[in-house]
């Protein structure tokens, strides 16, 4: 609750009211909110797909494996998981640490990190499906 | 980072117990929270013994006994002892609720007492609320018109305008669901909290207020407004049993109205 850890540091000498507006609305925040619902909607039947997927293949060779990802719609839909679960996973996490960091510039330092990572995992994965797809 | 740990000069030590008087027929114990911010030390818990059988039903009343009649240096806030002021709101028995509302038979065990959670305490069972104060004033918690009313008459509302604003216009910001919201916690600084979004939309909702687009402008924000993260805590504390998270939820939905 110090003032100390709330950057900017402008916010110190004002009053209740002064503080209570602070720098003002970002005017953002909607989009973000209802693009995060919109890929929790998309993952419910993806997910479900997903589970399918490894059960049908369970136990299958990597060759069983490539003709899977090779069907056009299955390719499709494995794209279709890896954007909806990654843009849901950075956005979630970049609520999660705006909750729970308060030094702008550590949360800035961590978001840079976890959004890295991320993308980096997004890429990994959609690199392994085309990989299958296309071998 | 976000304060998991109370830090050292909040830590609750174990205070004075000031014992029923002999003869007492039901005895109820009131662990009850004290700070004094002029003597230097860390909080403690006292503990009251309380003749129920001499003492009126509510929570309140034990602490007004307890004020009169055992240790008058005990400072809470209360006014109204009927549930319409917001005055006496303090967590009891680990739930923000108003003392003046809080029947003690309710409490199975100890009672215990604290100030609001997460708040600046000025003493005792006082906490400081000129944040959440500050923040209602933010939201500009008045009619907005530019039309002039009739000459003759107010401004006039159909009985079904005049039903949207049931379940906001009971609220006596009281703060027991701010306060009992982590995010608030968390984030109160940047974020409204439940009890100043629910006074946003209930002029949001009001039939004869020009200011929507404004009103709307001002919470578009990923703190102000989207820290809400539909916990709920606010709906379950809130001791005149309305929803704030709704008035969150419609706030959002009107969000998304107005862009597509």
């Amino acid at each position: 609750m110090s003032s100390k850890d709330t950057a900017p540091s402008i916010h110190i000498r004002r009053s209740p009211l002064g503080r209570a507006r602070g720098l003002g609305a970002a005017k953002a925040g909607s989009h973000h909110w209802w693009v995060q619902r919109l890929s929790a909607v998309a993952l419910l039947p993806l997910v479900l797909y997903f589970i399918v997927s490894v059960l049908m293949l369970k136990g299958a060779d990597h060759a069983a494996m490539a003709a899977y990802m090779a069907e056009p719609w299955n390719t499709v839909l494995f794209i279709a998981l890896i954007a909806a679960l990654f843009s849901h996973l950075d956005q979630g996490m970049q609520v999660v640490l705006e909750d729970y960091i308060r030094t702008d510039s550590t949360r800035l330092t961590v978001l840079m990190l976890v959004k890295a990572v991320i993308a980096l995992l997004a890429l990994a994965s959609l690199i392994s499906v085309l990989k299958l797809a296309f071998s | 980072m976000a304060e998991f740990t109370l830090p050292a000069n909040s830590k609750v030590g174990v205070g004075k117990t000031y014992k029923a008087p002999a003869g007492a027929t039901r005895v109820k114990e009131f662990k009850v929270y004290r700070w004094n911010p002029d003597d230097g030390k860390n909080p403690v818990m006292d503990t009251y013994e309380v003749d129920l059988d001499k003492c009126g039903p509510m929570v309140l009343d034990a602490i007004i006994k307890i004020k009169n009649e055992i240790d008058a240096s005990l400072t809470f806030r209360r006014s109204c002892r009927e549930g319409i002021c917001g005055s006496c709101a303090m967590n009891i028995d680990g739930t923000n609720t108003l003392a003046c509302l809080k029947p003690i038979d309710e409490v199975k065990g100890e009672v215990r007492i604290t100030p609001l959670p997460h708040m600046p305490v000025v003493k005792d069972l006082v906490p400081d609320l000129n944040q959440p104060y500050a923040q209602l004033r933010s939201i500009e918690p008045w009619l907005q018109a530019e039309t002039a009313p009739p000459p003759d008459a107010e401004r006039l509302q159909s009985k079904e305008e005049r039903a949207e604003l049931d379940g906001l216009w009971e609220c006596i910001l009281c703060f027991c669901c701010s306060t009992s919201c982590p995010s608030y916690w968390w984030n109160g600084d940047r974020y409204l909290g439940p009890a100043v979004l629910l006074q946003a939309y209930r002029w949001i909702a009001d039939s004869r207020d020009e200011a929507t687009g404004k009103r709307l402008d001002a919470l578009e924000d990923p703190f102000k407004l989207y820290r809400c993260h539909t916990i709920m805590n606010c709906t379950q504390t809130c001791p005149k049993g309305l929803n704030p998270a709704k008035a969150i939820g419609k706030i959002k939905q009107l969000m998304l109205e107005r862009q597509g």
